[in-house]
């Protein structure tokens, strides 16, 4: 068993413990990689931007962007987090017990964001590699222009789910309020329970792959659609048919 | 012959409501279903600061030498809460242009330009590029709603964070790249499909309002070290209360942008009928900074949008900016428009002067493109020469106003200094209508 160095917000401010936490070297020994933080009583901002690979256990319930843009490090929180958990993530692991409010690994690019309860709305809003596992229910404009990685709801999502897709993977087992603007339902296939399965694996959350349903983009709104009257009407008039005479370039 | 080339025979009278502009937008929507689509900024008259004149020296006001006394340009931001404040050695900053809007080449003339001149150069909607971290001697880092290739590594880079909650050409509306200029790099630092049409998120994903904004400036300052200025960023709207919420959330800076600010890609019916003009956002922000006690102290203007000249600057810091920032301009600089390339132009369907196309992706002078043929065109060296030639003309002009006026600083300037031409530019910057004592609205 490592030791820990103790942070208690109760005597520290945020400041103290992320610049103490953004000083870790590469060259830090494992003793000095474990940290716990105690009191933080929705604090905002604890443990943000982290960047060295170590380990924080947080003894309590945060505030805004806990473990905002976190790269490397591996977050706990023993509690419930506020608005915009881990957003940007771009490496590492977030765990949170409780639930997490607004917007849970917003705009994430990479690594995991555990939430083993619920996650208010736009949980995993324009999404960018990261994967997110929650093990209760989303709300409403989760996944709203998810670009890349993928959201796996173990209950149920509220409306407008995958509003605006791009290329992320949805995997809700519950109930799906509405489906969002060019968000579709799609097959799942065995590759896909596979990665679902590794997903589960990592977030330490137990359930079937078979039991859920993904859901991706129409990739309808990708592009603008243009008609072309004009062209249309030159190529009759090409072809010798009768045309109206208005249209053409000016 | 008519009298005029291509025009109706003169006793044929043209509609002034619908003109042939207007004619061919009808045309062109019924035969496309599609709203219009293009770059620059708004091209309908519109007040200006053309509309104010200086009143300089007179009896009552001693001037400065022209030529040799000096007049102060530096600006300084965030140096109350930044360990690194910004400094400028001009008031002329260059506005965020993304790397996908601009060739690279373009990205790095501005760098090279606007740091040969001791100014700030921006990033864009699309993350920070190292050509342009590599040319710009003091790089913004634009913080956006679509968080397109948003890196914290990149973040801790920047000398500066701008928070963009709007634009002038658009506040309230995303950002927009067409699919011509979503080449696989471009695809790739936004994490998009290559030759979609990209349409940005127009709110921030993860706050909303300016008390989620102010723990939003604050954790960007802690995953900074508190290190640099964080700006926030409007589109013209309601400057007197976006810019006093931006304060009451912490901001170092208040960039506010006129409907005139131009735009890479935006609906023309959003770059011309949405958000107030410049000279009429100006006085609202400062009037809410000195209210607020901050201002020309810990929190500084950037007013922009339709910045052509040392009389727009000059004109500008009079109403109580303490720099601006230019966008267009900086792109003509490089050679946006250059009637050299006429021919080219109209071989697009448009002509010198008028080459508005930024979205297409085929300019010919190689800036808003990322067709490597044509962004090989431009000449970053030259290119950044000649935004430093530019700026530099900008800053002579304004210290010569300035210095006619009797400030050895431009800083000094002030709305005492100005009269208005027209009863809206007095009403709008809260001048006096030349000739007159009278400020409409000020009774």
């Amino acid at each position: 068993m490592f030791d820990e160095t103790h942070f208690d917000l109760a005597q520290q401010t945020v400041r103290q413990v992320n610049q103490a936490l953004h000083g870790i070297g590469e060259s830090a020994d494992a003793s000095a990689r474990r940290f716990r933080v105690t009191n933080p009583k929705g604090a905002h901002a604890v443990a943000a931007g982290l960047t060295a690979p170590i380990s924080i256990t947080i003894e309590g319930s945060v505030g805004y962007y806990c473990a905002g843009m976190n790269q490397r490090a591996e977050v706990t929180v023993i509690g419930n987090a506020g608005t915009g958990l881990a957003e940007n993530i771009m490496s590492g692991t977030v765990k949170v017990t409780g639930n997490a409010t607004m917007s849970a690994g917003a705009t994430g690019h990479g690594g995991l964001v555990v939430v083993e309860g619920n996650a208010g709305a736009r949980c995993g809003i324009s999404m960018k590699g990261v994967d997110i596992v929650v093990g209760g229910n989303v709300g409403h404009m989760s996944a709203f222009m998810a670009q890349a990685g993928n959201l796996v709801v173990l209950g149920d999502a509220g409306d407008d789910l995958g509003d605006s897709i791009y290329e992320a993977n949805l995997f809700i087992r519950g109930k799906v309020a509405s489906l969002g603007a060019d968000a579709v339902e799609k097959e799942l296939r065995y590759e896909h329970q596979q990665l679902l399965a590794g997903l589960l694996d990592r977030a330490g959350l137990a359930a079937d792959a078979g039991d859920f349903r993904r859901y991706g983009s129409a990739r309808k709104l990708y592009n603008f659609h243009i008609d072309d009257i004009d062209a249309e009407v030159a190529a009759r008039a090409a072809r010798g048919s009768v045309v109206d005479r208005v249209g053409g370039a000016t | 012959m008519s009298g005029y080339d291509d025009g109706p025979p003169w006793h044929l009278q043209e509609s002034y409501t619908f003109d042939r502009h207007v004619i061919s937008e009808i045309r062109r929507a019924a035969n496309t279903g599609i709203y219009r689509i293009r770059g620059f900024g708004a091209k309908r008259p519109l007040p200006t600061l053309d509309d104010l004149v200086f009143l300089g020296a007179s009896m009552s006001r001693y001037p400065l030498e022209g030529y040799r006394e000096a007049c102060g340009t530096d600006v300084v931001i965030g140096a109350e809460r930044a360990e690194r404040p910004v400094r400028l050695r001009i008031p002329v900053t260059i506005a965020g242009m993304s790397f996908g809007s601009l060739s690279a080449q373009a990205k790095e003339a501005l760098g090279r330009g606007a740091s040969a001149a001791g100014t700030s150069t921006t990033t864009g909607d699309g993350g920070m590029t190292q050509e342009e971290r590599g040319h710009s001697e003091t790089l913004v880092y634009q913080y956006l709603p679509s968080r397109y290739g948003m890196n914290p590594d990149d973040l801790r880079q920047a000398d500066a964070i701008e928070v963009v909650v709007g634009q002038g050409a658009k506040p309230g509306g995303g950002g927009m790249l067409l699919g011509q200029k979503i080449t696989e790099r471009v695809g790739e630092m936004r994490t998009l499909p290559v030759g979609i049409d990209q349409r940005s998120a127009c709110r921030h994903p993860d706050w909303t309002g300016p008390d989620d904004l102010e723990i939003k400036i604050q954790e960007l300052r802690e995953i900074t070290d508190w290190r640099v200025p964080i700006y926030v960023k409007v589109g013209a709207a309601r400057p007197y209360y976006d810019t006093a919420l931006a304060v009451k959330a912490g901001a170092d800076c208040v960039v506010v942008d006129g409907m005139q600010g131009g735009t890479a890609a935006t609906q023309d019916v959003f770059i011309e009928h949405v958000g107030i003009p410049t000279i009429a956002a100006i006085p609202e922000a400062v009037r809410a900074l000195q209210e607020l006690d901050v201002h020309r102290g810990s929190v500084k203007l950037i007013a922009a949008g339709g910045i052509r000249s040392g009389a727009d600057v000059a004109k500008a810091l009079a109403l109580g900016a303490d720099a601006v920032s230019i966008g267009t301009a900086a792109l003509i600089a490089l050679g946006d428009n250059d009637p050299n390339l006429d021919a080219e132009y109209r071989a697009l369907g448009s002509a010198a002067g008028a080459w508005e196309d930024y979205q297409d992706g085929t300019d010919p002078a190689g800036i808003t493109t990322q067709d490597p043929a044509l962004a090989a065109r431009l000449d970053p060296v030259i290119g950044g020469r000649r935004l430093a030639n530019y700026l530099q003309v900008l800053t002579l002009e304004t210290q010569t106003l300035a210095r006619a006026n009797g400030k050895s600083h431009v800083h000094n300037l002030e709305p005492e200094d100005l009269a208005a031409l027209t009863v809206e530019a007095a009403a709008m910057a809260g001048v006096p209508l030349a000739g007159t004592s009278w400020i409409p609205g000020h009774e």
